[in-house]
């Protein structure tokens, strides 16, 4: 299916939410998430499906202002 | 000491930790500014560069508390979500919230920010809303739960100082219990020490620090200018007159004649 990750279109067979952030490399990585312009917890990842078209964005601490 | 939200620091300087050189010039400026509480942000991680848990290692061998802020939201519910994944990311309820309202001025959306700033403050967050030196706003923001205020002194990164210093002077005499921090737009630390004077609680500034030739040296002068503010300010500073006053005593003054008195 194809969803749209961080801005970008993104091709992923993923079932959740979870999944994708494995795949992506980001197991035990500092990241926070949400789906569709809501916070998704790290305790639901597991139990939030990826749907075609899903808009994901992953999160990292960054320098701010 | 500078209590926000039951928390006490010996420094009422908050740095933020964007736009340095590089990273050793971030952690000397911290250092030498003897901040206390830092501001962080998050931004969208790349599977590849993975940058952030780099900076993260950073910040925490720092040691300093993080204020995590919303930067760049436009929406209440953008800054909502952020506010909420900063929360974990982040592991406090502390947020810098900002809802910017346009590009040019980054001033805040106030109509946005009292919303967002309701939403946090029902779900447990602590809010330090990004607002400006708006008496109406800073009522509507202290009902929805805000018990500190940030208002700016100029626009984020404009290094112009305190363009409204009336407006500022009437918050504080308006709101003499909320911890009130200038946010944004101080440029030298002469503006720290200017705000600090009105009786401020403290001072939140980046870009004159991170962009300074050597960052350090000037958290260091930032740091000494709050200082100096707050004691003034504690010491209670003399009226202005338009007039002159001599300070020598008039009394004894040799060769003083009564005729030259007139």
């Amino acid at each position: 299916m194809k969803i749209l990750l961080n801005g970008e279109a993104f091709a992923t067979d993923a079932a959740t939410l979870d999944e994708l952030c494995a795949r992506l490399g980001f197991g035990g990585a500092k990241i926070a998430t949400a789906v569709n312009g809501s916070f998704v917890a790290a305790s639901l990842r597991g139990t939030t499906k990826l749907d075609e078209a899903d808009e994901i964005e992953i999160v990292a601490p960054r320098q701010g202002g | 000491m500078l209590t926000l939200y039951g928390k006490s620091f010996a420094s009422r300087l908050i740095l933020g930790t964007a736009q340095y050189p590089s990273p050793n010039a971030l952690k000397q400026a911290i250092a030498a500014a003897g901040a206390e509480i830092v501001t962080v942000s998050l931004r969208r991680e790349s599977s590849r560069a993975r940058t952030g848990q780099g900076f993260w290692a950073l910040i925490e061998e720092m040691g300093a508390r993080v204020l995590p802020n919303t930067a760049g939201c436009r929406t209440a519910k953008d800054a909502i979500a952020t506010a909420k994944m900063a929360r974990e990311l982040f592991g406090t309820d502390w947020v810098k919230l900002e809802v910017i309202a346009n590009d040019d001025t980054l001033q805040p959306d106030l109509f946005g920010l009292v919303e967002a700033a309701a939403a946090l403050s029902s779900e447990g967050f602590e809010v330090l809303p990004y607002t400006t030196e708006d008496l109406s706003a800073a009522e509507r923001l202290v009902s929805a739960g805000c018990k500190v205020l940030m208002p700016w002194a100029s626009p984020i990164g404009s290094a112009r100082g305190l363009i409204n210093k009336e407006g500022l002077k009437s918050l504080r005499a308006y709101f003499p219990d909320i911890p009130l921090i200038v946010d944004a737009g101080l440029g030298a630390p002469s503006h720290a020490a200017e705000v600090m004077e009105l009786g401020y609680d403290g001072v939140l500034l980046n870009t004159a620090v991170a962009k300074a030739g050597d960052p350090a040296k000037m958290a260091d002068a930032f740091a000494k200018a709050v200082a100096a503010g707050r004691l003034a300010f504690e010491a209670g500073l003399i009226e202005p007159r338009d007039m002159a006053q001599p300070s020598t005593p008039v009394a004894g003054t040799p060769f003083f004649k009564i005729d030259h008195a007139s």
